[in-house]
């Protein structure tokens, strides 16, 4: 699956122009790379842009419906929830701290997941036996099961959520740079250029890198919208994110019971979040497609 | 649905294929390749010719036609037409040429013999399915029969206690046996090979060419050998063509061939073969590249690599040229020699 | 062929100890489980005699052995809820949870298997393009979610089906798409995917140059062979069945496994919780172990090597 970038230079692929240029020349879905912008918008100026305080009680005004319904209003663009809160502010709120959860995660699974499977890859042996094991007992557990016994011990909030993403996602990482490490290792031109006297470091850097980015940058975009899935499940549940602080999942719990006659309750944040998935798919594909020609031939 | 005109069969010599101007083409994103740009091929019965060329040249290309399996999506024959038997494949339709043609009347066996069978299934389903496709026994019980007579005739040993086995549990030159076998379960007029000992060792290609030349002493199948080793084609061919960019450049008898041969093309690929005894240097090979079939040059294919090259070369495409019997040439050097039709 | 089971089986075992690790250590973090059974007030001395009588003051590796004793024979200490056995209690739900997630994973291969088949033998038309535009629809839309806008439709606004409870297969319906909603993206990739390689491959050329029925082809010769990258995924995607169940039991007040451990858990009923994710754990390994000794019934390579 992957296209080699070896002696050429250790630049990440991505900067290097004649990929720029393929990746503007593939039909670029305009759509999805908007809904993510906005959504980073959205988490960056949240509390300017939103109408209301997401938090604003106001027992006046419970159950608006949406403005497009005949009782609705513009004030209340998507309506307002049982305790009279703005619905379009709470999910840009919601907004903020998927897209925080998601970077944490990324960040963190895909560094240390990184890290493990490069020790790994590198010294073989014992502690790559280890390792390995340690990777197979954390698939051993599912992960909402490991959610849930921590949710046990520790109080859930952010920190919790993201430790236990982390926890679930880091083998996907490890087992990508074991693999390319380990076949590195085989390679003759490391050889070679270890007979050079290139550092360590350096072979890392010059072959590793660029081999390994690709992969791994398709896969954090892919993994943006299951993250964000994961943390609307956990927050559901209530194992996640705990009020005050706004979270999609956390709007679904509270709508359940009120159902019956409130539809835009239950309805609208699943939306943001599907909305949300779907453009981190798709940008995550078209990041496959491009960065990989080989794809593109199926 | 049969070609219009009556079957391209001259009473003199019943050919058991004839090839007449075949265009096959391939569509893919940046345009057309002309894969095969108006070949003409005769192969008799009881006889093997062999198709030589470099990679590129059009030769598995020739056998992917004849069986009507052009890569798809894009593959397609534009003109031209291929009579086996009487009958112009041309116009035949899919499913006749399932059931009717391939395995049946006319078969092919390819390089690998690995890759060629499936690996989870069992050698006895597989030989055994090309009776039961085409009708040649009903049952299964007559299929595992007659898979373990055609399995004998290929010289596989005790083969009822090896029809359960799968094929790893073949050696290489073993398993090239039962892909003939497959390949000639339900007695093909016409036989392709393409390159069938490339992937095997010297030893076993010497029992593979024995192998086929039983096959074809004792039922009369025409043999199309697709090879780029020229040892192979002359220990086994009674007539060879030769083909570059898609055209057949020259064909004749063996003999012919390697002694007298015409195209240059042909000499220089001759010359390029070592030989023991010869006190060179280097090994002669023929410089530059064959032309992107995308976009075919006009005139002469090879006329950017030929030594005899004259300026006629470079505009006008040669026919090909008949020299004496049997054997032509498509080159502007023999013209003066009446047109093979 | 033995050594291999058997090497699986050794790593399997593996896996189930350090899971079982991991949860006991979890479950140590916060310290005192005491301060959660006992009154507030409770008088030091009490809290000292009630440590050592549960054995807490023992050293953290100890504590694990003798829970790791007490597992293997089944016992997790009694619910604090209600004072029956933790593991029986757990037991007691397993069979609706596997009842679920055997539901939920026949309607995702019920959609996948034939879209990925599709998708790969009609590859580049709509057909294709279809497959993978709702397949990827799927994926971005939460199972939980989903089974709450099916409640919605058709329980809310409808009526045609029960919102939650069990006991008639009317009931498995929403919960069993809800939860196999999701991974029919991810298999439908899958199944493209291995169809396709096999597709292309000599031996199915082969077969068509020697007139096999192209449907034979497809249907028999192709897919026997896809599917041993199949049969991976049927593992895996049971595995993960049984994760999500959690969060679908819960919206469909389904008594299973899942939503016994999470009442367990706001409930702060550890010997719960330990003996339900344990026992998940312990089927998620059990599950890839039996994919992996299918291969060798599939493959016949694998039989034969050693």
């Amino acid at each position: 699956m992957q296209t080699e970038r070896t002696l050429g230079g250790g630049l990440p692929p991505a900067l290097r122009a004649g990929v720029l240029r393929r990746l503007l020349g593939q039909g670029i879905p305009w759509g999805s790379l908007t809904v993510l912008l906005l959504l980073i918008i959205a988490a960056i100026g949240g509390e300017t842009l939103a109408p209301w305080d997401p938090n604003a009680l106001n027992l006046a005004n419970v159950f608006k419906p949406p403005a497009w319904h005949a009782n609705g209003s513009f004030a209340h663009l998507l309506g307002t929830d049982n305790l009279g809160r703005d619905i379009f502010s709470r999910i840009i709120a919601g907004a903020r701290v998927s897209v925080t959860v998601a970077l944490y995660v990324i960040v963190l699974s895909g560094g240390v997941g990184s890290f493990i499977g490069l020790i790994a890859g590198f010294f073989g042996g014992v502690v790559d036996a280890v390792l390995m094991r340690l990777a197979d007992i954390q698939m051993s557990i599912p992960s909402l099961a490991l959610a849930l016994v921590m949710a046990v011990v520790l109080d859930p909030s952010f920190t919790t959520v993201v430790i236990v993403i982390v926890i679930t996602y880091w083998t996907w990482y490890a087992r990508i740079v074991r693999s390319e490490v380990l076949s590195l290792k085989e390679r003759d031109y490391v050889a070679l250029a270890r007979v050079a006297g290139c550092s360590n470091a350096t072979i890392l850097r010059r072959h590793l890198l660029p081999n390994v980015a690709n992969t791994l940058l398709v896969l954090a975009t892919l993994q943006v919208g299951q993250v964000i899935v994961f943390e609307a499940s956990l927050s559901f549940l209530g194992l996640g994110i705990q009020q005050p602080d706004v979270s999609w999942g956390l709007m679904l719990a509270d709508a359940r019971s009120y159902m019956t006659h409130a539809w835009w309750l239950i309805t609208l944040p699943g939306v943001a979040i599907m909305l949300t998935c779907l453009a981190s798919n798709l940008v995550g594909d078209w990041l496959r497609d491009t960065l990989d020609p080989r794809r593109k031939q199926r | 649905m049969m070609n219009a005109e009556s079957p391209v069969v001259s009473p003199q010599s019943p050919m058991l294929l004839k090839i007449t101007n075949l265009q096959t083409r391939i569509a893919v994103r940046d345009g057309t390749v002309h894969a095969l740009d108006g070949v003409n091929l005769e192969v008799a019965e009881r006889e093997t010719l062999g198709i030589v060329g470099e990679s590129g040249s059009g030769k598995t290309m020739t056998g992917l036609s004849i069986l009507k399996l052009l890569p798809q999506p894009g593959g397609y024959i534009a003109d031209g037409s291929i009579v086996l038997d009487g009958v112009d494949l041309v116009g035949v339709p899919e499913r006749e040429m399932a059931r009717q043609w391939r395995g049946r009347r006319v078969s092919m066996i390819s390089q690998d013999p690995l890759t060629s069978l499936n690996p989870v299934y069992s050698i006895g389903d597989q030989v055994g399915g090309p009776f039961l496709y085409h009708g040649l026994v009903h049952s299964r019980a007559d299929a595992r029969q007659a898979a373990i007579d055609v399995l004998r005739r290929v010289r596989i040993p005790s083969p009822e206690s090896r029809l359960d086995d799968y094929p790893h549990q073949f050696s290489g030159g073993m398993r090239q046996r039962v892909v003939a076998a497959m390949a000639i379960a339900c007695q093909p007029r016409l036989l392709i090979a393409d390159e069938p000992t490339s992937a095997l060792d010297v030893t076993i290609q010497v029992q593979m060419i024995e192998l086929l030349k039983q096959i074809q002493q004792d039922t009369g199948v025409g043999i199309i050998m697709i090879t780029h080793d020229m040892g192979v084609a002359a220990s086994m061919c009674d007539r060879i063509a030769v083909m570059y960019a898609g055209r057949v450049v020259e064909s004749g008898k063996v003999r012919d061939i390697y002694h007298a041969p015409a195209h240059p093309y042909t000499q220089a690929l001759l010359a390029s073969i070592p030989r023991l005894g010869q006190s060179r240097d280097r090994l002669s090979s023929i410089g530059g590249q064959p032309p992107s079939l995308l976009n075919p040059p006009k005139g002469c294919r090879f006329a950017a690599r030929c030594a005899h090259r004259m300026t006629k070369c470079e505009t006008d495409d040669p026919p090909e040229f008949k020299m004496d019997a049997g054997h032509s040439s498509a080159c502007w050097l023999h013209e003066g020699a009446p047109h093979v039709p | 062929m033995i050594r291999f089971m058997l090497r699986r089986i050794g790593l399997g075992g593996v896996s189930i100890v350090g899971a079982s690790i991991v949860i006991f250590v979890i479950s140590r973090l916060t310290g005192d489980p005491i301060v959660l059974l006992l009154p507030v007030d409770a008088p030091p001395a009490v809290i000292e005699e009630m440590r050592r009588t549960m054995g807490l003051d023992l050293p953290l590796w100890r504590q694990y052995l003798i829970f790791a004793q007490h597992a293997i024979l089944g016992d997790f200490g009694n619910s604090y809820r209600w004072q029956t056995p933790a593991l029986d209690l757990v037991l007691q739900r397993l069979p609706a949870t596997i009842l679920l997630a055997c539901a939920g994973l026949l309607f995702s291969i019920s959609l996948a298997v034939p879209l990925g088949i599709l998708s790969a033998v009609y590859r580049g038309s709509w057909i294709d393009t279809f497959g993978k535009g709702f397949a990827m629809l799927g994926q971005s839309m939460p199972g939980f979610w989903v089974g709450l806008l099916m409640i919605l439709v058709f329980s809310v606004h409808l009526g045609w089906l029960p919102a939650f409870g069990h006991g008639t297969a009317k009931h498995l319906v929403m919960p069993a798409i809800a939860l196999g909603w999701y991974p029919v993206a991810a298999q439908t990739r899958i199944v493209r995917s291995a169809m396709l390689d096999v597709l292309d491959s000599d031996y199915i050329r082969m077969g068509r140059s020697l007139g096999t029925p192209e449907w034979l082809l497809v249907c028999k010769y192709a897919f026997r062979n896809a599917a041993i990258p199949l049969v991976t995924m049927l593992g895996v995607y049971f595995a993960a069945m049984l994760g999500g169940a959690f969060v679908v039991e819960v919206v469909f007040a389904w008594p299973g496994l899942g939503r016994t451990v999470v009442e367990a858990v706001f409930a702060r009923d550890f010997p719960v919780v330990q003996a339900g994710v344990l026992l998940t754990s312990v089927l998620f390994v059990t599950a890839n172990l039996l994919v992996d000794l299918s291969y060798g019934v599939i493959d016949p390579r694998i039989r034969h090597a050693d």
